[in-house]
């Protein structure tokens, strides 16, 4: 499928997703609350077939965190990328995808891990790679830590 | 709530024996530790457990410039730094929109499949190992020591020689370069025979490893298990030939594809890309063109503001680069997906139900580094 059809058919399963232009790849900005609509459409309709998520990373941009996905087509030969972003700091929650691609499970849990975003519904929120009684999470941009980090 | 899931899966099997493979386990190949649900020697249930060796490479990279973050992607799989250093190299220099001289492109592909050939020599050798064959050890080293030569006549340093900058090549190659790849490939084209002789056809080696953590197609692609890990299942996922980079369009050469999904196959798929490897290198080198090792760079790199995406294929599968930048000379955001992390999330799924002897078997055959996992 070609991007200009992807659009076409995204915009007719959910409302309210935004295609910024001049983009490496075809990007959309889903609103959070129908992302999981959409990733379960992407990956089962038979036409777009989006069976592999290569790269799930989580963003603090500063004034929003962000996740973005990474999603191809191992048969279709086309790629997209997913966009969700919330403005919510203090407690940014997500739904989880790790049912539609199972890879997800562990990207999510490092996201969890080191942003602090957690996910709705995933089998096994846990810390991935740093102690469980770590206090904040080392990869947003208002975290100090006086004896580790030093500023410069 | 969350952390249920887990203790009810052990509270439930509460006759099982719990026991830690690892940190320190010589088979692991580094500090992972997996937490195993026996019945008997059955494993029931593992429990990967990371982080022993996570440095923070991502929030390092936030505080320094583009050319030091080079330096610490050699840090995370140590064993095809190169094609690390690459992947950042070829981000930022597709993001400045910067014309590489030919000379360039050829000389980083053919010492990527060198890498390619000495990480698959070390698995190979620590492979034999860990099914309790001593001596292949010894070979792979052994031949190992002449590709780790050729850098070290080259650039002074043998594993993690950092050679690519953005741009071009800190260095141009030694005049005895060409002469000793070709020298060190008519070397091991008549070795491999002996490595198959040694392991692949040994009946011992044969009965451990055939039929041992299957994975499907469907599996690999699920779990994103990339490199001839996932290649051994029939997932075709050679970023050389998806999205050719650098000269290997310039090369002919086959993705090498299996449909077993068992241990033996994702061993044979390695010891076939070794052969591939060198046809790579034996088609770029004598054909390498005359010019500049660098793109002339401006002194401070400062990518515009904007998201990058680099793949390409390690030893071990995909990696890729996924930079964030807002036009300052240290990105906001850059994240690394390793191709280790999701190979190791799928060992849960293809190696429970065997016994603690072939789990080892199993976790050899995905070829895990672990700094690759924790970053």
């Amino acid at each position: 499928m070609t991007n200009e059809q992807l659009k076409e058919k995204i915009n007719s399963w959910v409302t309210g997703v935004e295609f910024p232009e001049n983009k490496q790849f075809l990007e959309a900005i889903v609103p959070s609350d129908s992302l999981k609509k959409l990733a379960n459409l992407l990956k089962n309709t038979p036409e777009t077939n989006f069976d592999y998520l290569y790269c799930l990373s989580g963003v603090d941009y500063g004034k929003q965190i962000g996740i973005v996905y990474h999603i191809e087509s191992t048969t279709l030969n086309h790629s997209i990328v997913l966009k969700v972003k919330t403005d919510n700091l203090e407690n940014p929650t997500f739904d989880t995808v790790c049912g539609i691609w199972k890879g997800a499970e562990w990207f999510e849990r490092e996201v969890f891990d080191l942003l602090g975003v957690k996910f709705n519904n995933h089998p096994d929120l846990r810390r991935l790679f740093l102690p469980e009684d770590w206090e904040g999470y080392p990869l947003r941009k208002n975290y100090k830590d006086e004896i580790n980090i030093i500023e410069r | 709530m969350e952390q249920e899931v887990i203790k009810d899966i052990i509270i439930k099997n509460s006759d099982d024996y719990i026991i830690n493979m690892g940190p320190q386990h010589p088979s692991t190949h580094g500090v992972l530790r997996f937490e195993l649900c026996l019945k008997g020697e059955t494993v029931k249930y593992i429990i990967p457990h990371c982080g022993y060796i996570h440095r923070g490479i991502e929030k390092m990279c936030e505080k320094i410039t583009y050319p030091q973050i080079i330096h610490l992607t050699d840090r995370f799989d140590y064993l095809s730094a190169h094609i690390n250093n690459e992947a950042v190299c070829l981000a930022v220099e597709s993001a400045l929109e910067t014309e590489v001289p030919e000379r360039v492109k050829y000389i980083r592909t053919i010492i990527a499949e060198l890498n390619r050939l000495a990480s698959h020599q070390l698995w190979w050798c620590a492979f034999g190992m860990d099914l309790g064959a001593l001596t292949t050890f010894f070979y792979g080293l052994r031949d190992r020591e002449k590709i780790l030569d050729i850098f070290e006549e080259s650039w002074g340093s043998r594993l993690l020689h950092s050679v690519n900058c953005p741009g071009g090549l800190m260095n141009d190659i030694h005049p005895n370069f060409q002469k000793r790849i070709k020298e060190f490939i008519k070397y091991f084209r008549k070795i491999i025979p002996e490595y198959d002789q040694l392991l692949t056809n040994n009946v011992i080696f044969q009965q451990r490893a055939i039929g041992m953590g299957y994975m499907s197609k469907e599996v690999a692609i699920e779990y994103g298990v990339t490199g001839p890990s996932g290649r051994g299942s029939g997932f075709s996922c050679d970023i050389r030939k998806k999205q050719p980079y650098s000269a290997y369009s310039k090369a002919d050469f086959k993705e090498i594809l299996l449909t077993e999904g068992d241990t033996y196959a994702r061993y044979k798929v390695r010891i076939a890309e070794m052969w591939e490897s060198m046809n790579i290198i034996e088609q770029l080198v004598d054909n390498i063109p005359e010019g500049a090792f660098t793109a002339k760079m401006k002194p401070i790199i400062k990518l515009p503001a904007g998201e990058y995406y680099q793949r390409v294929e390690t030893a071990r599968g995909e990696l890729g680069v996924y930079i964030v930048s807002d036009g300052n000379k240290s990105p906001v955001r850059i994240k690394f997906r390793t191709p280790n992390f999701s190979n190791l999330f799928v060992i849960n799924k293809i190696a429970s139900g065997n016994k603690i002897a072939d789990l080892v078997a199993i976790s050899g055959s995905l070829d895990l580094v672990i700094p690759d996992i924790d970053r």
